[in-house]
């Protein structure tokens, strides 16, 4: 056996028992608390019918004594599952492995329908089928729509646009699949134009137009004000300049866009600095995930 | 036909809600154009599950290297897919009992629920917590104080990371609250590293970021013009394409 096989078996029979002894202990457990729900018919015409059902809180284990409160089997699988999940997309430090691999596929899938089943709720649903069949989806999936609704029927160019779409996926006549993605281009192009132009644009600029000299009601300098509004000014006008690129950068245009860099150097080192904060505190989420959640340590 | 109706759509739709920016009353078009626009990306995302689904059945049918993976990926998409379309697990909408599907897809303690909270949150969070280890180590080999450039960046990180942890308060924490120089406005807590990040923030980063920003629009603006007025047509893929 390869030393390096050798010293990962020990570390995974280790990590295995340790496991156990922390499960035996009664950690990686989920409790619940039942919250029955109570509901009658809301038709006023017709039979008044009572359901009942339970919903169930997850409370902390120092509750686990607790009348209405018990063991709640899924959430302990599900918690062993995202534990596993955790722990099979870190061992890909150690190199790739059928392990990761293995849930990686399971997450491509998984947020494939994920993103397929959230639009199909909230959009197709809600924004389309609620819209040209008010009365169908009354009776359905929406018992909370407006009863004088009248269907939409301006919602059929979307419809139809949608169906040209999929046409993407027939083997022959897929270039028709090209209009709704002219529209798709088409919109965007017109909505983002005036959007970024206004905000991105005019609303940056006025931000920056400021006084260089900022004087208090009493007359006297605010000279640590002025400075600081003096280094803004000059910061975006000197980055502007270095993205300038119509005029050669000689002279004292090389000067002021050697200073331009400086300050996209310093933007992007904060920028760096806040992406690499991001990542460790996702980390760290983690890494508590599997301490105190899982192992209960 | 299969490039000149494509052109005046796009042509048509965008100049069309240009102009609706400028008319008080035509202001709701662009709402409903981008209801619409939903709408499409919703059917989008119907594409690209179908694209998925050819691209797995391929491999598997071809047997390639793999093809096993490609299983896995296409059971985890069914069942995700029927959990979520038949609302597994999902109790109706307590206002309205008698209508089963009334309840909220992402219930809690429905079946898509739990394949949301026990493996999709903790996949994609562990995915881009790796990127931790492999951004520190790219920066552990790359940051070199090589030039001025360089040096500015590899200070402003280290200073921003350290001020933004508790290594702050433990290196700088005991600067005292005493004016620099007299009554100067500068104090010597100042330069405490939490104040040194934010000031770096305020006065250095966002300059940077807003000339970025007016950049961006500008960019956006001119490649929107040249869509809608049919210079750039990389969008409709090349002649061949059947």
């Amino acid at each position: 056996m390869k030393q390096s096989t050798l010293i990962w078996t020990i570390l995974m029979v280790a990590g295995g028992a340790f496991l156990l002894f922390q499960a035996s202990k009664g950690n990686g457990r989920v409790y619940v608390r039942e919250i029955p729900v109570d509901a009658q018919s809301s038709q006023p015409e017709g039979e008044k019918q009572d359901y009942h059902w339970n919903r169930y809180q997850q409370v902390t284990e120092s509750e686990k004594g607790e009348p209405d409160v018990r063991f709640s089997f899924s959430r302990t699988l599900g918690l062993w599952v995202a534990a596993f999940c955790t722990l099979a997309i870190f061992s890909f430090l150690y190199g790739d492995n059928p392990i990761y691999k293995f849930t990686e596929s399971v997450f491509v899938g998984v947020s494939a329908a994920y993103a397929m089943i959230v639009s199909f709720w909230t959009e197709i649903m809600t924004n389309l089928y609620a819209k040209l069949l008010p009365d169908l989806a009354r009776i359905t999936f929406f018992p909370d729509i407006d009863s004088t609704a009248e269907p939409d029927y301006l919602y059929l160019i979307p419809l139809v646009l949608s169906i040209l779409l999929l046409w993407r996926l027939s083997p022959k006549g897929s270039w028709i699949a090209r209009w709704p993605l002219a529209f798709f281009i088409g919109a965007t192009a017109g909505i983002r134009l005036i959007s970024y132009l206004e905000t991105d644009f005019i609303g940056q600029l006025q931000s920056t137009v400021m006084p260089f000299l900022v004087f208090a009601s009493d007359g006297s300098l605010l000279w640590i004000k002025s400075l600081r509004n003096t280094i803004f000014i000059v910061g975006v006008l000197s980055c502007m300049i270095y993205f300038f690129f119509s005029v050669e950068h000689e002279g004292i245009i090389k000067y002021i866009s050697r200073l331009g860099i400086w300050f996209l150097m310093v933007t992007f080192g904060a920028s760096f600095a806040y992406t690499v904060m991001g990542r460790i505190a996702l980390l760290s989420g983690r890494l508590v995930f599997l301490f105190n959640d899982w192992l209960g340590i | 036909m299969k490039r000149t109706i494509p052109l005046l759509i796009s042509a048509m739709t965008g100049f069309i809600l240009i102009g609706t920016a400028f008319i008080p009353r035509f202001v709701d078009w662009g709402n409903i154009a981008m209801a619409w626009f939903n709408l499409l990306a919703a059917f989008a995302f119907i594409l690209g599950g179908g694209n998925l689904l050819k691209m797995q059945l391929q491999k598997i049918s071809a047997q390639q290297p793999g093809w096993g993976y490609a299983a896995v990926t296409l059971i985890a998409f069914f069942i995700t897919l029927f959990v979520g379309l038949a609302k597994v697990g999902v109790h109706p909408n307590v206002n309205f009992p008698e209508f089963t599907w009334s309840g909220d897809y992402l219930q809690e303690d429905g079946a898509f629920w739990w394949l949301f909270e026990y493996i999709f949150t903790p996949l994609s969070a562990t995915m881009f917590a790796l990127l931790a280890f492999y951004i520190s180590s790219a920066a552990f080999r790359a940051f070199r104080a090589k030039n001025t450039e360089a040096t500015i960046l590899l200070i402003i990180a280290v200073i921003i990371l350290l001020g933004r942890t508790y290594a702050s308060v433990w290196l700088t924490g005991w600067f005292p609250d005493e004016f620099i120089l007299g009554e100067s406005g500068i104090k010597y807590s100042d330069f405490k590293l939490q104040n040194l990040s934010e000031i770096i923030m305020e006065d250095f980063m966002t300059p940077g970021m807003r000339a970025i920003k007016i950049g961006i629009a500008l960019g956006v603006a001119s490649t929107s013009l040249k869509v809608l007025l049919g210079v750039d047509r990389s969008y409709l893929g090349s002649d061949q394409e059947a």
